[in-house]
């Protein structure tokens, strides 16, 4: 037996939505056999990941705060991908978002104004746009290979933030903790009530994914990033330039993940530290596929990734679960909606081993 | 009765029987109860249009296909080809349309990974030299495969080929890619091969080719066994028949009158395109000029330079600005949607992937060339560029009904139409913009003969209305049926060939092979060596 | 020199011997997988479940030598998963790459978790006699681990197997043209197994080497990108073995003379040292990326690409 494809005519319309569903749903029957190799209950340890966070208004709250960076990063990872640009250094984007945004709050922090907040956020994006044009401007200028450059410059961007909190940047009444002093209220992104936890970074995100949806499913801009990606020749015959693209989108995304680094600096932590990477960066490409680069499902992969993420806390707490297992669920749902990806273009058959030729029986599956 | 032939003669036994062979992909049948007899020492011909079928029904022969039904017999013995290794062993040699060789590989590499475990890289360069010279096919071992003509390319293949002994060699299509001097020479050793013994199976769809060399033929159309006949006794009108199965009409034209008063609408001035790519073909000195009503048809074989020339016209790759005109102003700077704003269109020879998007809908296929020459018709509320869905999707709607488009759905996406849809609907959706300068690579290839002929009356059509047409082709037969004057294009140079009528294919086919200029004799083997080293 | 003595110098070389074995492993094995056609960007994943799986099955058994061959093992079949994805359901490969190195940086924690900070198991040298003896060179060369060892005789076996023998031709062929090879009958899927499956045990090993003798202790996350550096040196030795021997040991040295300098303590500060092997590969991989002709003529033709057989 021989698990064969077959190319369907038309892509299939069902599959394309319910391809991440069939993956979540895999997703949870290996999650229920993982737990039960751990000793735990299957149904409690899925009961305390995915469903436990969403009665509690307080994890609900947690969820939101957490989906945040990882919608907004993931919005500008799709523009990327949709055209053959592999940014996976968002990471890196992100961190120097934040540090970014903090240099007005870091050297004028007596500044006290209106302008300072959105001041602050421009600076965020800024920073994480040029940090992303590094491999787009070496992609496009020399060819380089952008998934590698990218990622390098992960590591760098974690090299230069720890060197700034330890050591110039430094809170010197911190007793000696990395990181800098606390923003002042002017360059802190305010929550939506009092002591609450979720900011207003979540209405960024919304609006991101308003407008890239329509963007990219409206207009001829839209239409230009998927056709690059889809085949360059023949976007290249329609007149668009692919090099341009690569820096186009590479600056959108640079610059969500920078929006994404500093709405996290200045209106969770209210101060630069060494904790900043966190991985949302890498996160987030799961986000992105499992939302099939489409912003709206983006919307919902975002707060499901994060849903696992407050999962996993509260199954550390409860079960005892390590929250390293949170990585494991996300990897293998990443996992899955690859291989679910596969249903929209191709139908599996079961082929027995041909052993002559006037009978090739092939019974049809799935 | 198969025992009896076995007892009774054995030159009566045919080498290769095929019975009832079907092939199903999906829904298609692209073999339906064929049926093949090849006798031993002949040269029989495959004879079919484009997707009657031939190409499938081979591939089962060499084993990389696997029939659905039906069987397969070797010298009256019931065989099946699981693998080509196998058909291999059995004495099945192929020599492939699209040629299945390895780019970055030297010639023995190639030949080696078709043979056995016994033979090593060394000896196979010696035989293959050897046979090469004794064949009159000269090549170099060493040379890498990415450097050769296609021409050299295709000796590869043959001298691969008969360095497995083969008893039967199935050749497809393989004149489609030289010039007519050089098929001459092929078919003198095609015969050779037929007086050692050997059968060839020749895949073709050109009747004067079958009738000069083919002892018999199979005809096959749409997937279904027609007729065996013997070439020499038939007409070309009836082979012709048989093969299409229904009169195609003839292109009406009416008798060009002299252009020389007309505008130059296309000009090419002493244009140069060099390469970053090591395996790309260098332009060089390329002068044209195209006036109104004027169809210009570039002759020469694959791969001299044909796909550089088109993306030159098209601004794909871009020259200084004085080196090209379209309608009198110099666009060699512009890109390709300036120039198709002044009302120039261009059609790739590449249909999926360069003319149209594979995975996008057609509607979409619609915008990819018309986003800017048509941005008030496809576009609203200016820099957003938002997408008029609604009238796209109406000049869609008339291009595929003008073109009688066949498709599945109301908005397919192109790469489930047929390859004669699929160029029936590009070449509408830039006829539609009724451009005054059109640039056509290869405006038939692969499409069947109604469609091809449809194709070809719409550039006539479009030429009469004074539009400049520009058609570059493989196939010599549509140059010379179409054109009004024909230029050869030979490693990278244009050469005038003349007026249509006053032309031979004798004089075309020793320019196609280099022979038409002083300064360059080719000695295509050295080449090779040259451009390796 | 530098007023280091000669034992001084000879101990530098070793460490850059040490630094240098887990990314010409890696390398070794992606070079064998592009070469087929395939880009597996999961070197990464790889090469740290290798790492866990070597130091957790030395710990268990007591021997750093079943831990090494327990690596190779996880490696290869980790590697499977992204063969199943991208050979057989066809998916993109730079995704499922993705997807692999997600995967195994989380599935290594949690297996790693209760090993964490435990003293591990260092493989020692093997010192050859005789060879060994050899003034300068000899500790050097025959003085050193197993895997480094293997390391050395796998980039030339590599180049012997690629260049030289059919197996290695087929090999080619299949990263060059896919259709072309399945045409002349040669497995083209089945190939792509065996290199992917030869890359994650590379990796595996590489991995190894990080836990049992350059650490030698488990850390979560511990290959710090070395992964994606051994992706970096494929490139750079544009698919050559022997400049992949060049390249590894030019990152070693890079790694070794970092640690160097910030212990003679100049004033630069440590964080910028530490950043300075992912400078360097970045700035390789800008000058390698110049010589578009050789990159070209080099680059496997379907690398990247999935293969569908029409049936």
């Amino acid at each position: 037996m021989r698990l064969e494809l077959i190319k369907r005519g038309n892509p299939s319309k069902t599959f394309s939505i319910f391809s991440p569903f069939i993956a979540l749903l895999l997703t949870f029957v290996t999650g229920a056999i993982m737990f039960m190799l751990l000793g735990k209950n299957p149904i409690t340890g899925l009961y305390t990941y995915f469903i436990e966070p969403l009665i509690d208004p307080w994890t609900r709250e947690q969820i939101l705060v957490k989906a945040t960076p990882l919608i907004l990063i993931a919005v500008g990872l799709a523009v990327c991908f949709r055209s053959s640009n592999w940014n996976i250094g968002a990471e890196g984007q992100y961190i120097i978002g934040g540090m970014f945004g903090a240099i007005i709050p870091v050297y004028f922090n007596e500044w006290d104004s209106p302008l300072v907040l959105p001041l602050v956020m421009m600076m965020g994006m800024i920073g994480g746009a040029l940090y992303a044009y590094i491999p787009a401007i070496l992609k496009s200028k020399f060819g380089t290979n952008e998934i590698l450059t990218s990622l390098m410059l992960v590591y760098v961007a974690q090299q230069i933030v720890d060197w700034l909190v330890r050591g110039p940047w430094r809170n010197p009444a911190g007793m000696g903790f990395p990181g800098t002093k606390d923003f002042n209220e002017s360059a802190i992104l305010p929550s939506f009530y009092e002591f609450g936890d979720a900011h207003y970074g979540s209405v960024f995100a919304l609006i991101a994914v308003i407008l890239a949806w329509f963007f990219l499913s409206k207009t001829i801009k839209g239409f230009e990033i998927n056709i690059i990606g889809e085949t360059p020749r023949a976007a290249k015959f329609a007149g668009f330039d692919v090099k341009k693209m690569t820096i186009f989108a590479f600056l959108i995304s640079g610059a969500l993940a920078g929006l994404a680094g500093i709405a996290e600096v200045s209106g969770s932590v209210e101060k630069l530290d060494d904790k900043l990477s966190l991985g949302y960066g890498f996160t987030a490409i799961i986000v992105a596929f499992l939302g099939r680069l489409n912003p709206l499902g983006i919307l919902a992969a975002g707060l499901i990734l994060a849903l696992t993420y407050i999962g996993g806390e509260g199954a550390q707490i409860s079960l005892g679960i390590s929250d390293r297992a949170t990585r494991v669920f996300q990897g293998l749902l990443l996992f899955f909606v690859l291989a679910c990806d596969t249903l929209i273009h191709y139908r599996f058959r079961w082929v027995k081993t041909v052993d002559n030729i006037s009978g090739t029986k092939s019974g049809e599956g799935t | 009765m198969l025992s009896k032939n076995k007892n009774n003669n054995s030159t009566k036994i045919p080498l290769l029987e095929v019975r009832d062979l079907t092939k199903v992909f999906g829904t298609l049948k692209a073999n339906d109860k064929i049926n093949l007899k090849i006798e031993k020492g002949e040269i029989h011909a495959l004879l079919g249009e484009n997707g009657a079928g031939k190409s499938t029904l081979v591939k089962m022969l060499y084993g990389s296909l696997q029939p659905t039904s039906g069987k397969i017999f070797w010298k009256a013995e019931p065989v099946s080809m699981l693998s080509p290794f196998q058909a291999r062993a059995t004495g099945v040699g192929m020599v492939f349309q699209h040629f299945s060789l390895f780019e970055s590989l030297t010639v023995a590499d190639n030949i080696v990974l078709s043979l056995g475990p016994e033979y090593s890289v060394e000896q196979v360069a010696r035989d293959a030299e050897k046979l090469s010279a004794d064949y009159g096919l000269p090549l170099k071992a060493d040379s890498i495969i990415g450097d050769l003509s296609v021409g050299e390319r295709q000796r590869v293949e043959i001298v691969r080929c008969l360095l497995q002994n083969p008893q039967l060699i199935i050749l497809d299509e393989p004149t489609s890619v030289l010039t007519p001097q050089e098929a001459d020479n092929l078919f003198v050793t095609l015969k050779r091969l037929r007086n050692e013994g050997r059968s060839i199976l020749y895949i073709s769809h050109r009747l004067d080719e079958v009738q000069k060399l083919c002892d018999k033929a199979t005809i096959l159309r749409n997937g279904k066994w027609i007729s065996e006949c013997i070439p020499k006794k038939e007409t070309a009108a009836s082979l012709a028949t048989m093969m299409v199965g229904e009169d195609i009409a003839d292109i009406k034209r009416t008798n060009s009158k002299s252009k020389k008063q007309r505008d130059v609408l296309l000009s090419v001035n002493d244009a140069n395109l060099e390469q970053d790519n090591p395996f790309a073909v260098e332009l060089k000195n390329i002068h044209l000029e195209i006036r109104s009503g004027e169809i210009v048809g570039i002759a020469g074989v694959a791969g001299n330079g044909q796909n550089e020339l088109f993306s030159l016209l098209s601004g794909e790759a871009t020259t200084p600005k004085n080196a090209i005109s379209i309608r009198g102003k110099q666009v060699g700077n512009l890109d390709v949607n300036e120039r198709r704003q002044l009302g120039a269109a261009f059609v790739p020879e590449e249909r999926l992937g360069h003319g149209a998007v594979p995975n996008a809908a057609l509607t979409q296929n619609m915008i990819l060339t018309r986003h800017q020459s048509d941005k008030v018709a496809f576009k609203k509320y200016g820099a957003i560029g938002y997408i008029w869905q609604e009238m796209v999707t109406k000049a869609t709607k008339r291009v595929c009904d003008i073109m009688d488009v066949r498709k599945a759905g109301e908005d397919p996406v192109a790469g489930s139409l047929s390859g004669g849809n699929l160029q029936k609907f590009i070449m509408g959706r830039e006829l539609d913009r009724q451009p005054s300068v059109f640039v056509v690579n290869q405006p038939t290839w692969g499409v069947d003969a109604g469609a091809a002929q449809r194709i070809r009356q719409t550039m006539i059509d479009l030429a009469k209305s004074g539009s400049a047409v520009l058609v570059i082709s493989q196939d010599l037969d549509e140059i010379l049926e179409m054109s009004d004057r024909i230029v050869v294009m030979h490693e990278g140079t244009l050469i005038e060939a003349g007026p249509a009528h006053s032309i031979t294919r004798e004089h075309i086919g020793l320019l196609m092979g280099g022979m038409g200029q002083q300064t360059s004799t080719t000695d295509t083997a050295n080449k090779g060596a040259t451009n390796a080293s | 020199m530098f007023g280091f003595s000669l034992d001084v110098w000879i101990s530098i070389i070793i460490s850059v011997c040490a630094a240098s074995t887990p990314l010409l492993l890696a390398a070794t094995g992606e070079l064998i997988v592009e070469r087929s056609g395939v880009l597996n960007l999961g070197v990464e994943g790889m090469m740290i479940m290798g790492a866990v799986a070597g130091f957790s099955a030395a710990q268990l058994s007591g021997s750093p030598y079943v831990g090494a061959l327990i690596a190779v093992f996880a490696g290869a079949i980790f590697s499977l998963l992204f063969g199943f994805l991208t050979l057989t359901l066809v998916a993109n490969q730079v995704a499922t790459g993705l997807a692999l190195t997600i995967l195994g940086l989380g599935l290594s924690g949690m297996i790693g978790e209760g090993f964490v900070g435990q003293p591990g198991i260092k493989m020692l040298p093997i010192e050859i006699p005789l060879l060994s003896d050899i003034p300068i060179i000899g500790k050097i060369l025959f003085g050193q681990d197993i895997i480094f060892y293997t390391s050395i005789l796998l980039v030339f076996a590599v180049g012997w197997f690629l260049f030289k023998t059919k197996a290695g031709l087929q090999l080619r062929s299949v990263g060059d043209n896919h259709t072309s090879a399945h045409a002349l009958g040669i497995n083209v899927i089945k190939t792509r197994y065996l290199a992917v499956m030869f890359g994650g045990a590379c990796a595996g090993l590489a991995g190894a080497h990080l836990s049992l003798v350059y650490v030698p202790q488990w850390v979560e996350g511990m290959t710090a990108g070395r992964g994606w550096i051994a992706l970096a040196l494929v490139v750079f030795s544009s698919w050559r073995p022997m400049r992949l021997l060049v390249g590894a040991y030019l990152f070693g040295a890079v790694t070794i003379a970092q640690f160097h300098v910030q212990a003679l303590g100049i004033g630069i500060p440590a964080q910028f040292l530490t950043s300075l092997p992912y400078i360097a590969t970045i700035i390789v991989l800008v000058i390698i990326a110049r010589n578009r002709r050789m990159t070209m003529i080099n680059t496997p033709a379907s690398l990247g690409k999935s293969f569908v057989p029409d049936r």
